[in-house]
């Protein structure tokens, strides 16, 4: 099996950018994306602030060619796998075994939503099947794959809010088994009701813009986007035109098996996928630079991260922010939208500011970072994505 | 407080547990029944749904369902006319 | 590298839970819908966990608890499942409640109950497995993702074994939105008669199928899972022939070797047709058997054949439904089957 794994390409599309270029200007000005709904036809409108992309479907559908009648889950996705994949020199990567592996927890919920208003009083004839026949997650992955023209190996993971970082950290190994030759892995997520409605049963959203890490917290936002690398092995990367980001050198996917929901008081999921992908990756705590933290906002998720952490690190924390104070939580695309951003902490030498937060958390003895930092020393960055039914994964990303 | 402990059952879905095997006084959280933090926000739409009372801050919640009695007077002291 | 299974659980529309082989007593259908023949899940699953549970959940749960029973382990090393549609039935009753309230008095367990995740997470919950855990959603390809998935980790070493199950539901909702997109027959006399008369479309079927996968051998093995290959969307039939001759190839192996072919076909006229040109160019003289007449079309059904071939190499014989008047030993199946022509896929299994 080959050693390294490195990340040629980075797309992301999210509330405060819809390019990189975008989102890197965003997260230096300390410029969030989280505001009132103003997509989606909801009682919750004027109520819950979300992170929008700040794309219409017909504007995604201009850029991508592809239709704009089909799930704003696919477009996002196009956009950001494109971007990725041009970035990396697509052109580089001709007669080579190409993958992608996506992620999302939606699906094409966005449209199926609308079908199911007509379908749900009249079942042999309501709604309109165009918009249920890319339901499935899949369906969303192989919309891009097909535009992209990528057909080796695809596949769709669907981990709740840990998915693009398994699927990340899956492509990785698809290279390291010599199973595939380049991999575009990330994920997507869109807004839908279905979300929205969902998790505000779960009492867990912020009517404000959230606080992640403040001992106030309140909870989440929800968020939309996508984001995607393209991974190389070092034979590939040693031909390409540009210099690759960085590598993914650690990676770890295990359970809290504590509750559907709620994490463990002790985060011993969290707490195993960073250990894990430590072991993994030949590092101690002590040279990890920059946590870019799971981070949600909730009472929950931020108290059992932080405990792992806690477990982890202590006494000597390394800078920590959480991003999703930002872009809000985009569930299915986050650890694909986090690794773009880890990528680019690593290849800029920057830090990201934990935006409004005000107190930290009393039980912890650090307070993540209020301001964007540059001239960072950045060896190594973790990155953290843990999702409901205890799937945590970790994911540690290095200097080449 | 017979009828209430029938829609606790139902709304929760304890198939396995009949109404007079739950006590008037016995803790609904933690211990006694065992419920958790998701059958708290259950029993809050049922009260919504039931007796058209709502709980505007979850916090609350364990006080209300400490017990099925505690459930009832708080219903007794709500209940919209 | 090769995956030795270890155990099964499988719960299908025929009488398969606790059963490593076919039962000589076939379910019959008049319908396009096959249901899947349950346990009483209060006699498998805690009941304090089973309310929290929907049918798909539950279906899932029983089934790898099965499994991990017959391998003797209480706790498997990592845990993958495959599930193209995921937890339908809840997602369904969310959305119901969602349209009908309009927004207002939702409860969460429904939302809760429908992420894809859930199946592998309860298993995970239930045993207190804090081990690697993932959940493919690839259409045709969830379980083949999640064999390939296996496959890296126990190459690793990651882990010694890894509980891996392809499972999939059909509610009222998915069966009449699938039905209007026509992939079902109208009219079915009897599924154990699915491949008589041609005509258009499939019968709807169900499933939850664990297995053990395991990196060593030992003596109680069912089946060797020599290699899975996929192949997306072919251009033509040629790319599926060229497809299946290098998969035997790379696995040193030739037609002449495979003693059973195990397909898809699944009663509709227009998707069988490669099945007809297969068998009249690549099968060779290997005997061929259907499954899809014992467990229905669904995505993740690819479980159901692997299930039905490591219980043939394990008796070393076909079960007496399928005609094999050779009654040859059973050393190497070959199992070919296509989702919609989209998703094909290949596994090789042999005798231990």
């Amino acid at each position: 099996m080959s050693e390294n794994v490195y990340i040629a390409g980075i797309g992301v599309i999210s509330a405060i950018g819809n390019s990189t270029a975008d989102t890197l200007r965003a997260l230096e000005n300390h410029q969030a994306g989280i505001g009132p709904i103003t997509s989606l036809d909801s009682i919750h409108r004027g109520r819950l602030p979300v992170a929008e992309v700040k794309y219409s479907n017909e504007d995604l559908g201009k850029l991508t060619g592809l239709p704009s009648s089909i799930s704003r889950t696919a477009l996002l996705s196009m956009m950001a796998a494109k971007e990725a994949f041009e970035d990396a020199g697509e052109n580089a990567f001709e007669g080579l075994r190409t993958g992608f592996v996506s992620a999302n927890t939606v699906g094409g919920m966005d449209k199926t939503e609308d079908f199911f208003s007509e379908f749900v009083g009249n079942p042999q004839n309501g709604g309109k099947l165009r918009n249920v026949v890319n339901h499935e997650c899949g369906s969303v992955t192989e919309l891009v794959a097909d535009k992209l023209g990528i057909k080796n190996i695809i596949t769709t993971i669907s981990t709740a809010c840990s998915s693009s970082a398994n699927s990340i950290f899956f492509g990785a190994r698809l290279i390291k088994h010599n199973k595939i030759d380049v991999v575009i892995a990330g994920g997507t997520d869109a807004l839908t009701k279905f979300t929205i409605n969902g998790f505000n049963t779960l009492q867990i959203l912020d009517e404000k813009p959230c606080t992640p890490f403040d001992e106030n917290r309140r909870g989440l936002n929800l968020g939309e986007g996508a984001g995607y690398v393209v991974l190389v092995s070092e034979k590939v990367a040693a031909r390409l035109p540009k210099n690759c980001y960085c590598r993914l050198s650690g990676y770890s996917n295990a359970n809290d098996a504590y509750h559907q929901t709620a994490s463990s008081p002790e985060g011993t999921g969290s707490f195993l996928a960073m250990k894990n992908a430590l072991e993994q990756a030949g590092l101690q705590p002590s040279d990890i630079d920059y946590i870019n933290l799971h981070g949600t906002g909730t009472t929950n998720n931020d108290n059992s991260e932080g405990t792992a952490i806690q477990r982890l690190f202590d006494p000597n924390y390394p800078k920590m922010s959480s991003t999703k104070s930002f872009t809000g939580h985009t569930l299915g695309a986050s650890g694909g939208i986090e690794a773009v951003f880890a990528a680019l902490s690593i290849s800029n030498s920057i830090i990201y500011p934990n935006l409004r937060l005000t107190t930290r958390m009393e039980a912890f003895p650090f307070t993540p970072e209020k301001n964007f930092l540059k001239n960072q020393r950045i060896r190594h960055v973790l990155s953290n994505s843990f999702g409901f039914g205890g799937n945590c994964s970790s994911l540690i990303f290095s200097t080449i | 407080m017979a009828d209430l402990k029938k829609q606790i059952i139902e709304q929760l879905n304890l198939q396995h547990i009949t109404p007079d095997q739950i006590g008037n006084d016995q803790p609904l959280f933690v211990e006694g029944l065992g419920l958790d933090s998701i059958d708290a926000l259950e029993l809050i739409v049922l009260l919504q749904q039931q007796y058209n009372i709502k709980i505007n801050n979850a916090e609350d919640g364990p006080k209300v369902f400490s017990s099925v009695r505690s459930m009832a007077e708080y219903i007794t002291a709500n209940q919209q006319a | 590298m090769r995956m030795y299974i270890g155990a099964t659980g499988n719960i299908s529309p025929q009488h398969t839970l606790g059963q490593s082989s076919l039962p000589a007593e076939l379910a019959e259908y008049n319908t396009s819908r096959l249901k899947c023949i349950e346990p009483d899940y209060s006699k498998l699953i805690d009941v304090k966990y089973i309310r929290r549970m929907s049918r798909i959940i539950k279906m899932g749960v029983a089934a790898a608890l099965r499994c991990l029973k017959d391998a003797g382990i209480d706790n498997p090393d990592a845990i993958i499942t495959g599930t193209a549609y995921g937890c339908l039935e809840d997602t369904g009753i969310f959305l119901q409640k969602m349209v009908q309230n309009k927004e207002e008095m939702l409860t969460p367990t429904a939302f809760i109950q429908s992420t894809h995740n859930t199946i592998g997470a309860q298993i995970a919950l239930l045993l207190k497995c804090n081990g690697y855990n993932n959940t493919f959603v690839h259409r045709g390809f969830s379980f083949e993702s999640a064999l390939l998935d296996a496959n890296m980790l126990l190459e690793e070493k990651a882990v010694n074994n890894v509980l891996i199950g392809g499972v999939d539901e059909l509610t009222d909702f998915s069966f009449d939105v699938l039905s209007r997109f026509g992939l079902f027959k109208e009219r079915v006399t009897s599924n154990l008669d699915l491949y008589k008369t041609p005509s258009r479309g499939s019968i709807a079927g169900e499933g939850a199928s664990f297995f053990l996968l395991k990196n060593q051998p030992s003596s109680n093995d069912h089946a060797v899972v020599e290699a899975v290959s996929t192949i997306y969307k072919p251009f033509d039939s040629n790319e599926i022939k060229e497809g299946i001759q290098s998969f035997l190839k790379e696995q040193l192996i030739s037609i002449t070797d495979i003693d059973i072919v195990i397909t898809g076909r699944n009663g509709d006229e227009e998707g069988d047709k490669i099945y007809d040109n297969l068998k009249a160019t690549t099968f060779g003289q290997a005997s061929i058997i259907n499954y899809k007449f014992l467990c229905g079309e669904y995505p993740t059904s690819s479980a159901f054949a692997l299930w039905l071939a490591a219980g043939i190499v394990r008796n070393g014989s076909m079960p007496h439904v399928f005609i094999n008047p050779e009654k040859k030993q059973v050393k190497h199946i070959l199992i070919y089957n296509h989702y919609q022509m989209i998703h094909h896929s290949l596994m090789l299994v042999s005798a231990c």
